[in-house]
């Protein structure tokens, strides 16, 4: 794939080629391309002259760096103490039925994925939740139904 | 709330003399300027408690051609969010604290870890960098901080494995020592603080140490700030003086049906009710009661919560946020999370809580880092102090 190994370089001049920019390459691919795929990964080893090996161990380790493909918009729930105490299950439930898809996955095309994550920080606004990296805050099932509508929106008028 | 706890406004007050502060201290030799800081008995407010002017002594003692200054803005503990708030209400605190680090210890590279979770903050964080960076210009101070994202992982608020995760790694903790006073980020002596510790450093640096030492109570000096949430009707941030009864705090944030404080989030303490009035919020220290130090996470729940769910809550967690590298740690974790479930469903008897007690202390002397010690914590409070619900 030359487009990749031009992609990596680019990257690579950007960030640097020390294993200090492992992870700011990686996060940048993912930015990118929504997935963190082995090709880019073999193609990352070359360029920072370090083993495949290594960057897929650094790589699998951090959750925020997703190696399957995940929708242009990730939502990631808050799981955690408070979060649950405050209802997220139901804020779940509510994104589960407005998607059609279960916690885990895409939607097929391609706009969202669901999952759930540890502690967001916001525990005195529960339940919160992340879309890419904007947080939302003190959920209910009708704020979560407006948000995800205000998304299908945006990326309708950008597709047109 | 007319005789309740003490509010402080020392950390959020609105305040912006950096410039005269920076200049004030630079006039003055490091000696002095660590002295100022170990006589205010500042210690760290992540949670482990060192004190910061020691840290910041033995960093500057230390032979090593690259120094550096580290801000740990890696937030992960459950129930704590007051240095998000610190970094976008007073950023500018923190970095005047970074910077005087830097002079003292000799370093020019400083860097905030920040968790990939707060992300958000970045475009004003960096603004506020950048105007920094021109102040620091204008006095001649050489020195520089950069932003590094971390990418959702618990673990890398333990120092070391934060360190790894900037070097390209895994987040995977070292052997200590060395520490990172004497080899950190690439193996530089580095000072690595958390974001609430820098931050008090601005207001010892302006007012001295003495205003400091005048709060909180012996051992435990200065105030502290508190992430207060989970069943109270005042959720939030709270700046709050160190050396309070448990008591004390749930009448003034508890919903009047507290049963339980988690002090210090899941790898804290759980706290029942009885306990109370004889609990002190401070670091270790010959105070009446005992005394639980914390990184200011303080969750309350009141007597219609589960204490099997909560535990549960916290095992599933650790086991998730377990690194994975030391067999204790994570095996542990899966195999407490197991033994409560059996014990719960029926198919251990509840003779089997012992032995899982036994488990968590094991843990608590042969995990390699702070994670897998502190699982003990909560798991031992939880379960001897609610053992009814961890059965039926």
């Amino acid at each position: 794939m030359p487009h990749s190994v031009d992609y990596i370089k680019r990257l690579a001049d950007k960030h640097g080629r020390g294993l200090e920019s492992l992870l700011p390459i990686l996060e940048n691919v993912y930015l990118d391309r929504h997935i963190i795929s082995e090709d880019a990964m073999v193609e990352i080893a070359r360029e920072l002259d370090v083993s495949a090996a290594k960057v897929f161990g650094t790589a699998t380790f951090y959750s925020f760096l997703e190696t399957e493909k995940c929708g242009k918009y990730v939502i990631r729930v808050c799981k955690t103490i408070t979060c649950m105490m405050h209802g997220k299950n139901q804020i779940i439930k509510e994104i589960e039925e407005l998607l059609k898809i279960k916690l885990g996955e895409t939607t097929p095309d391609g706009l969202f994925t669901l999952k759930e994550t540890n502690c967001l920080g916001h525990c005195h606004k529960g339940p919160a939740m992340l879309i890419n990296d904007t947080p939302y805050t003190e959920l209910t099932p009708e704020k979560v139904r407006e948000i995800i509508n205000q998304y299908r929106v945006t990326a309708q008028k950008s597709a047109s | 709330m007319k005789e309740g706890l003490k509010r402080l406004d020392l950390i959020f007050k609105n305040e912006h003399d950096c410039e005269v502060i920076l200049e004030k201290s630079l006039e003055r030799s490091n000696d002095e300027l660590i002295e100022d800081l170990i006589s205010s008995g500042l210690k760290g407010r992540g949670g482990a408690g060192f004190p910061t002017g020691l840290k910041w002594k033995l960093s500057a003692e230390a032979e090593g051609k690259e120094k550096y200054v580290i801000c740990n803005a890696d937030e992960g503990e459950p129930g704590t969010f007051k240095d998000r708030e610190i970094l976008s209400s007073v950023p500018h605190k923190v970095l005047t604290g970074m910077a005087i680090c830097g002079r003292i210890i000799g370093s020019q590279k400083g860097f905030i870890y920040l968790r990939g979770e707060y992300k958000f903050l970045i475009p004003e964080l960096q603004k506020v960098i950048d105007g920094f960076h021109e102040l620091l210009d204008k006095l001649d101070l050489n020195f520089r901080v950069e932003i590094f994202v971390g990418a959702g992982a618990y673990i890398c608020g333990e120092e070391t494995a934060l360190f790894e995760s900037m070097e390209g790694h895994r987040g995977e903790p070292r052997n200590k020592p060395p520490f990172p006073t004497d080899a950190g980020y690439r193996n530089g002596p580095t000072v690595i603080n958390n974001v609430e510790t820098l931050a008090h450093t601005y207001s010892i640096l302006k007012y001295g140490p003495e205003k400091f030492k005048d709060l909180g109570v012996k051992d435990s000096r200065g105030s502290k700030v508190f992430s207060v949430s989970g069943d109270t009707p005042i959720p939030g941030i709270y700046e709050l003086e160190f050396g309070m009864t448990l008591q004390k705090f749930v009448d003034d944030f508890g919903d009047g049906d507290a049963k339980a404080v988690q002090v210090g989030g899941a790898a804290g303490f759980c706290v029942p009710r009885k306990k109370f009035d004889k609990t002190v919020i401070g670091y270790k220290g010959k105070l009446t009661g005992t005394s639980l130090p914390t990184g200011g996470s303080m969750m309350i729940f009141n007597s219609s919560r589960s204490m099997y769910n909560v535990l549960h809550n916290y095992l599933d967690f650790f086991v998730e946020e377990s690194c994975g590298q030391c067999t204790p740690c994570r095996v542990g974790t899966q195999q407490l999370l197991l033994g409560i479930e059996a014990v719960k469903r029926g198919d251990k008897s509840s003779q089997y809580l012992e032995e899982l007690l036994e488990l968590a202390e094991t843990m608590r002397v042969t995990a390699k880092c702070g994670l897998g010690q502190s699982v003990a914590n909560s798991f031992s409070s939880i379960v001897e102090n609610f053992r009814e619900e961890m059965i039926y």
